[in-house]
Order: structure tokens, then C-alpha cells, then sequence
């Protein structure tokens, strides 16, 4: 009959009339935005943060100023320049640091290649999207003095994802203690040693053989298979 | 007088020209239309020049480029991998399949293997996305029709739910930026596998409920069947692909034609149209809906353990060997196919995208001739276009 398909889909709609009432979850997905908010989701990303280990966010921070992640953005939204001095980071290492580290925000396109290259952990992406900004120059140009953010931050949004990243710094940390340790040993060892033939040679009458150096180049080949179980 | 104003006056008295002769001793009766590039019926900025016959079309012009982003040639200036994210912008609403795509052809030149695992989430994601396009565009047709609101808001909420898988796999609801070469770039969260399988269970409750709305309402039968009609001849020579051409009757689908993937482990049919009008791409795509699910709904079981990326596969300092390679899948608006040339160097030599959307809007003008500007605009929103495609 002529007309059924019509009063099918009005019984259709009628029902989901009477549903958003009795079935909001499945109904209604939307939420009024900016009393409610839906929680975002564990792998959210937005725009990229510089991650910091200390108290004071410039001191601590990860970011090395290789400029791969400048490198290697799609966009060019990243601009870095090197720190002339260097500084000891997390593990002990004197590293460069960045003196600048800019982000457009107004080019970059949330797309976590950046986060990807980088070897250090150092940057990482939020999940604050309430970015926007009354001063369309300078307010867009993110300085790394607004992106730094603490490690306990990166824990707090990125759960999961964090506790990789901090096992993976947790073995680099131990390899360089490990390491630290094995080199000092072998110093030591080095030493005892050129002391020992020192003494015999003393002791057998002849001219004293030249001094064995005991710097850290000839003994690191003997030092990393002792560090490789450690690590 | 610079080029542009030459190349557009030559194509304005061109275009003068033959819709006189078209009118051929009624001078004053015809008028000229430029639809768009703000029409809402035109899916974004695209234009339709029409000559009309008080209000039936006598010529059609498509005018496309206004969404020209210089994708190919930023391509070619950056690398394989820094491509990747601008893929997704193709067509937006299936950013995954265009990753796979593009994946798919640099795992071709580089000769990368692809783990179990990250294979069945591409097929995974791939068939979530075909669901996902086919729910917008029956939204959207209808929308186009006149049906305004209802359909589309239905169509809508549904896509939030697929939208929302994909946000907690991806991290973005539409500029996912998934999948690498050999690969997909991090696992599947913990939970997400039985999200799917209950989103796949309860879909079809969806199906129903529009096919109760829509399917067999004599409206929608009166606007759209025998409207926009196109032969499975023409289709095949105007190189139309997708579900276009599978609703004039032609059995083309690479996911049986090619094989890519895994999908000849999964038994699906092909929904093929009769008349090629207008309807029948209407119900090719809800058909298509309840074969991706008959799809997914084993897939998701099962997914094996494993690694999700190739572990030769690098992210920095890739550098393919010099060669070139033509990937191509069906993506759910038709064969999107990438052809790339390396040099051996960073960033490819030629990068080429063969996008459905531009070759399936090509044929427009034979499907709208002798109809009304009415049946125009739903023979357009049948077609399903995606501007960032068809621009690129």
C-alpha cells in the first residue's frame, strides 16, 4: 500500500523521540560541552611538550637540541637553536641543551612523527586542546619555557605510555651507572697493574719499563664485557 | 593580462560558445548557474557550471580546485614517512585506508613484510572505515534530498561511536596517522578489541533501523530511482570505480580482484546494482555496511599475538632502493592507488595519488544531462566525494 514505507520510518523516528528519553547512552552521544566534558582518551594527542625530570623545568630538561624531530617534522613547525655550553643530563653525560625551542602552534598538525624520532623521550604529546589564543603572533609561537612539563604530567595523561618510556630510561641509566662502575674498576686495575710491573721490574734490576696509561681508551674494550650483564 | 586571466577567459567563451549552439535559435531562454564554490548541496568548495532550460540541465561544467593543496609536490619534498600524515587529509573521512594505501605501495618499493597482527588491525580498521564513509554518505544523500536533519543526526551518532574506536587506537578521531611502512605504528589498546566486537554486534541494529527509515520509503523511491542513470559501458570507460561502478552491475571490487591483505580469508560477497541510478548506490552502500561487519566480526576473534611493525622497517633515514611501485586498495569511495619513483634518495622521486573521488566526478555531466537541477544535486551526492581528494 501506498504510504506504508512513509508511517514505517515516522514509527521510526517516534521511537528514537521516546529513546532519548529512555535510552540517553545509546541515544544521545553529545554532552554540553563546556559544563560537561567527556574524559579524553589514554592515547589523545594534540600539540607535542617538552618532558623535564626536576624541580626547576629548565634545568631538567630531556631535550638534548639534537634537531631530529626539527628535522624531521612534515610541517617545519619546530625551531631550535643549540646551546653553546653544555650541561649533565639525567644520566650523567654532558649534553647540549636547547637554548631555544619554539613551536608554532598555528603550523604544527598533531601528527606525533616528532614524538616517533625522538631517541631521547623527550617530547611527547598532550592532550590539552583548549589552545586557543587572543595574540595571533606572538601568542601562536610556543616557547619552550610554556612547553616544558614535568615527567609526573606525562605519567598522569599517558599512563601506559609513560611507564615504557621510563623503563627505557631506566635501563639507559643503569648501563651508564654499570659502565661508570666498570670504568672506574678498570682504571683501578690498570693502575694495580703498572704497579705491579713497576715492582718487578724494580725488583729484576733492569730500567723501568714506560708507563702503562691508564686512561679510560685502552681499558673500555676490557670494561664493556663486564658492563653487557650488568646492563 | 596575466595567464589566469587568459586561461579563464578562454575557458568562459568556450564554455559561452557551446551553450549557444546548444540553444541554437533561443537566445535569452537559457541561464547560465555557477553552483557553488559555497553551495551546501556541493560536499565543499566545488562548483558546477550549469545552463539550464528553465529547469532541466542542457550542460554541465565541473569545476574543481579551489581545495588545490600541492600534495604530490610536497610530497616529493619530504620524506616517505613525513608524507604519512599528509595522506590523511585526502579524503578526511577515510584517513586509515588512505595510510594503507600509501603504505602499502612504499612496503611495495622498499619490499617490507607486514607481521600477522598489524595485518589483520589494517583490515580491521580498513572495514571500521568503509563502515563509517557509508553511514556519512547515506546521511548525506538524504540530507542532499531534502531530508534535512533526521537521517544525517541518526547517521551521525552512529559515526561518533566508530569515531570514538578510532580515537582510542589512533589518538585523533579523523587525522589518524596510523600506519607505518610494515606495519601499524603502536598496538591495539587494552580493551579496544572487545569495544569492537560489541560496536560490530550492535551495528546491524543500526542497519535496520535506517533501512526501516529510508529504504523502502516511496519518497525517497520516487526522488531517486531512474535518476542519474549510468550504463555499466560508460562506467567502465570513464575508468569510474568503487561502489559507482558496482551499482551499474560491474563485478569489480580489489579486495577480490587483487587480494591485498588478508581479505581472501574472508568470504563476503559483492553487492552489484541493476540500473545504476541514483537508488541503487544508495542501497550498494548499505549492502556494503552489512558485508564489511559479516567481515569484521570474525577478524576480530581471530587476531592473532605478535608484533604490529616489521622490525627492518626504519623511521629515520629510509631510503628505498631506486625503483618504483604502484600500490592500489579499495578504499570505500573506489580504487585509491599510489605510484611513487625512488631515486634511491630520501624523499621520493615522483609521488602520484590516483584518487576515485576526482575520476568517479569526471562522469558527471553525462549522468545530470536532461534532468533537473534538483536530480543534479542528489546525482552529485551519490557520487561521494570528497574534495580533499579530488583537489589535493
Amino acid at each position: 500500500m501506498l504510504g506504508t514505507g512513509i508511517l514505517k520510518g515516522m514509527v521510526e523516528t517516534a521511537k528514537n523521540f521516546a529513546g532519548s528519553y529512555t535510552d540517553p547512552a545509546n541515544r544521545l552521544t553529545t554532552v554540553e560541552y563546556p559544563e560537561q566534558r567527556i574524559a579524553s582518551k589514554e592515547n589523545a594527542r594534540q600539540f607535542p611538550f617538552l618532558v623535564h625530570d626536576t624541580e626547576d623545568p629548565m634545568k631538567g630538561l630531556r631535550c638534548v637540541a639534537c634537531q631530529i624531530c626539527e628535522k624531521e617534522c612534515p610541517p617545519q613547525c619546530i625551531y631550535i637553536v643549540k646551546s653553546k655550553d653544555k650541561r649533565a643530563d639525567y644520566k650523567g653525560q654532558m649534553q647540549f641543551y636547547p637554548a631555544t625551542f619554539d613551536i608554532d602552534l598555528s603550523v604544527c598538525m598533531s601528527c606525533q612523527i616528532c614524538v616517533e624520532v625522538c631517541p631521547f623521550e623527550s617530547i611527547k604529546m598532550d592532550t590539552e586542546f583548549e589552545l586557543s589564543n587572543t595574540d595571533r603572533f606572538g601568542g601562536l609561537l610556543v616557547n619552550k619555557h610554556q612547553l616544558a612539563k614535568s615527567n609526573d604530567h606525562y605519567r598522569k595523561i599517558h599512563p601506559t605510555e609513560a611507564g615504557v618510556s621510563d623503563a627505557a630510561l631506566a635501563v639507559e641509566v643503569a648501563k651508564a651507572q654499570a659502565k661508570a662502575k666498570a670504568d672506574v674498576e678498570a682504571k683501578a686495575k690498570a693502575a694495580a697493574e703498572a704497579k705491579a710491573k713497576a715492582e718487578a721490574a724494580a725488583a729484576a734490576g733492569t730500567a723501568p719499563a714506560p708507563a702503562v696509561p691508564a686512561g679510560p681508551k685502552p681499558s673500555s674494550p676490557a670494561a664493556s664485557p663486564a658492563a653487557a650483564p650488568a646492563a | 593580462m596575466t595567464f589566469h586571466d587568459l586561461a579563464y577567459d578562454a575557458g568562459k567563451t568556450d564554455f559561452h560558445r557551446k551553450a549557444q549552439s546548444v540553444g541554437q535559435g533561443r537566445e535569452g531562454e537559457l541561464l547560465e548557474v555557477a553552483m557553488g564554490p559555497q553551495h551546501p548541496s556541493t560536499h565543499g568548495v566545488f562548483r558546477m557550471d550549469v545552463v539550464l532550460d528553465g529547469e532541466t540541465v542542457v550542460k554541465l561544467k565541473p569545476v574543481f580546485g579551489y581545495l588545490h593543496r600541492n600534495h604530490e609536490k610536497i610530497a616529493e619534498n619530504t620524506s616517505y614517512l613525513g608524507s604519512m600524515p599528509y595522506t590523511d587529509r585526502l579524503d578526511y573521512f577515510c584517513s586509515l585506508t588512505n595510510n594503507w594505501a600509501y603504505a602499502l605501495s612504499v612496503e611495495k618499493l622498499a619490499g617490507l613484510q607486514v607481521p600477522e597482527r598489524a595485518e589483520y588491525i589494517r583490515l580491521i580498521t580498513a572495514e571500521l572505515t568503509r563502515v563509517l564513509n557509508h553511514t556519512c554518505l547515506a546521511g548525506f544523500l538524504l540530507q542532499d534530498m531534502g531530508a534535512l536533519g533526521t537521517p544525517l543526526m541518526y547517521a551521525f551518532r552512529e559515526r561518533e561511536k566508530i569515531l570514538d574506536l578510532i580515537e582510542s587506537l589512533t589518538g585523533a578521531r579523523m587525522m589518524c596517522n596510523y600506519m607505518r611502512f610494515g606495519g601499524c605504528r603502536c598496538d591495539l589498546p587494552a580493551g579496544w578489541l572487545d569495544a569492537a566486537k560489541k560496536l560490530v554486534a550492535e551495528y546491524p541494529r543500526f542497519l535496520d533501523e535506517f533501512d526501516r527509515l529510508l529504504s523502502g520509503n516511496e519518497i525517497l523511491m520516487a526522488r531517486t530511482q531512474g535518476v542519474g542513470k549510468l550504463s555499466a559501458e560508460l562506467a567502465i570507460n570513464a575508468g569510474i570505480t568503487g561502489p559507482m561502478l558496482r551499482a551499474s552491475g560491474v563485478d569489480y571490487d580489489l579486495r577480490k580482484v587483487d587480494n591485498y591483505g588478508i581479505y581472501s580469508r574472508y568470504p563476503f560477497r559483492v553487492p552489484l546494482g541493476d540500473h545504476g541510478d541514483v537508488y541503487d548506490r544508495y542501497m550498494i552502500r548499505m549492502l556494503e555496511m552489512r558485508e564489511s561487519l559479516k567481515i569484521l566480526e570474525p577478524a576480530l576473534k581471530d587476531i592473532p599475538e605478535g608484533p604490529v611493525v616489521d622490525p627492518k622497517a626504519k623511521l629515520r633515514g629510509f631510503r628505498p632502493k631506486p625503483g618504483e611501485a604502484y600500490g592500489r586498495i579499495e578504499t570505500p569511495k573506489g580504487e585509491l592507488g599510489f605510484y611513487l619513483i625512488s631515486d634511491g634518495s630520501p624523499n621520493p622521486y615522483r609521488y602520484r595519488v590516483r584518487p576515485p573521488s576526482l575520476i568517479n566526478l569526471t562522469i558527471l555531466e553525462d549522468m545530470c544531462l536532461g534532468q533537473t537541477i534538483a536530480d543534479a544535486v542528489i546525482t552529485l551526492g551519490s557520487v561521494d566525494i570528497v574534495l580533499g581528494e579530488v583537489d589535493r
